[in-house]
């Protein structure tokens, strides 16, 4: 899209990656602020990180297992009295996903 | 304000468990004490009086049967409005999720229904725990106690004002670069930021799992050690919670009160801390003030140096945007949460209910997470970012090779006025004492040191242990609270 700009990053291409519509203004005011923000971040080119295992966690624990138990911790009614729609109260209802089809 | 309601946990501990003081009247005293000052303050997002009353009672019925639940229990503890109690709203102050209301406790509220602890209400937050003033906040813009005028800090502002301002005894927050420490110190209250995994993160919504905890807001250190010894320990529902058991540290403390000296401890001042640019002059002498207070309880100083500091932010707001891109990924509009009118198919489901839904600065972070995860740029912003982490955590476990705690300021400068930071770096930046520890996964804690002369709000020290070691800054931090100057902080709000 943007080919013709100076600017490292394409904003709309990253909200479509977000999945986020944006208005206009909000696309070039973060055009501004997340170039202020990725300039003062890539301060971390300074440093030679040659040979440095990168962290993940501040714990370094790693395949962590408890028993396969079965459980019913939430109630399914309670999970559904959460959903922006449902059918009859014993799903949870979405928008159309394949085109052309009617919807029910 | 009424003698209840200033009071502390160890007190009222006592007193109930003595008979002179019953949770119904601790509790109707705070929610008294909210009704005075709650419409200047604005710390709170959701109250129930009569829930509220009724924990209470049943408090009251069990000790009046000799089957207290615990020492704690019928003491009032407020939650950051990121935090689930099953029945109860949990918004994390967002359009998104206005209406949501949690299935389940977190591991932390089952912990505090357990052992009896009245649930005061939900606190106001920076939206999903973004930000540093609570001004970030689609709900409502929380008052700092000491000056109206003033932020709370951020992220975690209400809880830090509601303690701050007498209207609960303690509240529950949560850190992921400082939204415990800062609002802490800015509102004039202990705020502790646990090891890493030491407390479950089960049941916070998350916002970067690998540096989110979950922590306590008191009025004193040996409170803020009774309510973490409640919260602590192992939860397997939180694949980094670590295998260790719970500890009575306040009980620690009541022994250690006995001769509260600090001789022998080594207390590293990490000369990064001391050369930022920005810090005000105030703050600067009373974290001076409080050496000198240590060096009479006996501490040693040494000088240490955590050469990576000045990268700690940028590091920070790499990780931290790119698992929150992740994390909230979830709020798509489909199972909970705001589902917008505007859409016409699922993608436009998900773009239209995220972008109407999220405030201007989570959109912000989703957006910069989103791009240093991007492909083509993934190596030179979040692989090259995880190593600096790396080399962020060399330098603390270099620097306690010369000493048992770090000494720091929290922030550079007391509360800021509503607005002054309208530019996100220069709010970023204000964090800059704070994000490191997350990073490097130590535990640290904001103590109330003096109030500044200047502004009369309060500036906080903080004290860092290497992970595991809460005991080493609650007992420097308790010895300190029992010889600084000024005894208590209780904000000035008639």
């Amino acid at each position: 899209m943007p080919a013709e700009t100076d600017s490292k990053i394409d904003v709309a291409q990253v909200a479509e990656l977000a999945r986020l519509s944006l208005p206009d203004s909000m696309i070039s005011r973060l055009q501004t602020e997340m170039e202020q923000i990725v300039n003062y971040v890539e301060m971390l080119n300074e440093l030679d990180v040659t040979g440095i295992e990168p962290t993940a966690h501040a714990v370094a624990r790693v395949n962590v297992m408890r028993d396969d138990v079965s459980a019913k911790p939430c109630s399914r009614e309670s999970m559904l009295a959460n959903a922006p729609a449902t059918i009859e109260e014993e799903l949870v209802k979405v928008p159309q996903v394949l085109p052309g089809e009617g919807v029910a | 304000m009424s003698m209840i309601s200033g009071m502390t946990i160890r007190e009222a501990v006592e007193a109930l468990a003595s008979g002179s003081l019953s949770s119904s009247a601790l509790c109707s005293a705070y929610l008294e004490r909210i009704q005075a000052v709650e419409p200047r303050v604005k710390a709170l997002l959701a109250i129930n009086p009569e829930s509220v009353m009724a924990q209470a009672q049943a408090s009251d019925v069990r000790r009046a049967a000799g089957q207290p639940l615990s020492p704690f229990d019928g003491i009032p503890v407020t939650l950051k409005d990121n935090i689930c109690s099953s029945g109860e709203q949990c918004s994390c102050a967002s359009k998104i999720l206005q209406g949501f209301t949690s299935p389940y406790d977190a591991f932390v509220v089952g912990k505090l229904k357990s052992a009896g602890c009245v649930l005061m209400g939900r606190a106001n937050m920076d939206e999903f725990a973004m930000g540093s003033s609570c001004e970030n906040s689609a709900c409502q813009k929380t008052a700092n106690p000491w000056n109206l005028k003033c932020v709370p800090g951020g992220s975690s502002g209400g809880s830090a004002a509601s303690v701050a301002a007498c209207e609960t005894m303690a509240a529950l927050g949560s850190d992921t670069g400082g939204s415990i420490r800062q609002p802490a110190a800015f509102c004039g209250v202990v705020g502790l930021k646990p090891t890493y995994g030491r407390v479950s993160r089960n049941g916070l919504v998350a916002f970067a799992s690998s540096l989110d905890q979950i922590g306590p807001f008191t009025r004193t250190v040996w409170d803020s050690a009774a309510l973490f010894s409640l919260i602590a320990g192992f939860d397997e529902k939180d694949s980094t919670s670590l295998p260790q058991d719970s500890f009575d540290f306040a009980g620690d403390l009541t022994s250690f009160e006995k001769n509260p000296r600090l001789d022998g401890m080594k207390i590293g001042l990490p000369k990064e801390y001391f050369e930022v640019e920005g810090m005000d002059d105030g703050v600067k002498q009373v974290v001076m003030d409080s050496i000198a207070q240590f060096k009479s309880l006996g501490a040693e100083f040494v000088d240490v140096s955590l050469p990576h500091t000045k990268y700690a932010m940028a590091c920070y707001y790499i990780i931290a945007t790119a698992e929150a891109s992740a994390n909230l990924a979830r709020f798509d509009g489909i199972r909970y949460g705001y589902r917008s009118p505007n859409a016409t198919d699922i993608n436009s489901t998900y773009e239209k209910s995220r972008g109407e839904g999220f405030g201007p600065e989570v959109l912000r972070r989703i957006m910069l997470g989103t791009y240093v995860l991007s492909s083509g740029y993934y190596d030179a912003y979040y692989l090259r970012a995880q190593k600096v982490r790396t080399l962020l955590r060399q330098d603390f476990t270099d620097a306690f090779k010369q000493c048992d705690i770090l000494l720091t300021p929290v922030t550079p400068a007391v509360a800021f006025e509503f607005g002054a930071k309208a530019d996100p770096l220069q709010m970023y930046l204000s964090d800059v004492f704070t994000t490191a520890l997350n990073l490097s996964g130590n535990c640290g804690i904001s103590v109330p040191a003096a109030l500044e002369p200047a502004s009369g709000l309060p500036v906080g020290i903080q004290l860092i242990a290497p992970p595991m070691e809460e005991q080493r800054i609650f007992r420097a931090g308790h010895a300190f609270e029992l010889a600084r100057p000024q005894k208590t902080f209780l904000a000035p709000l008639s």
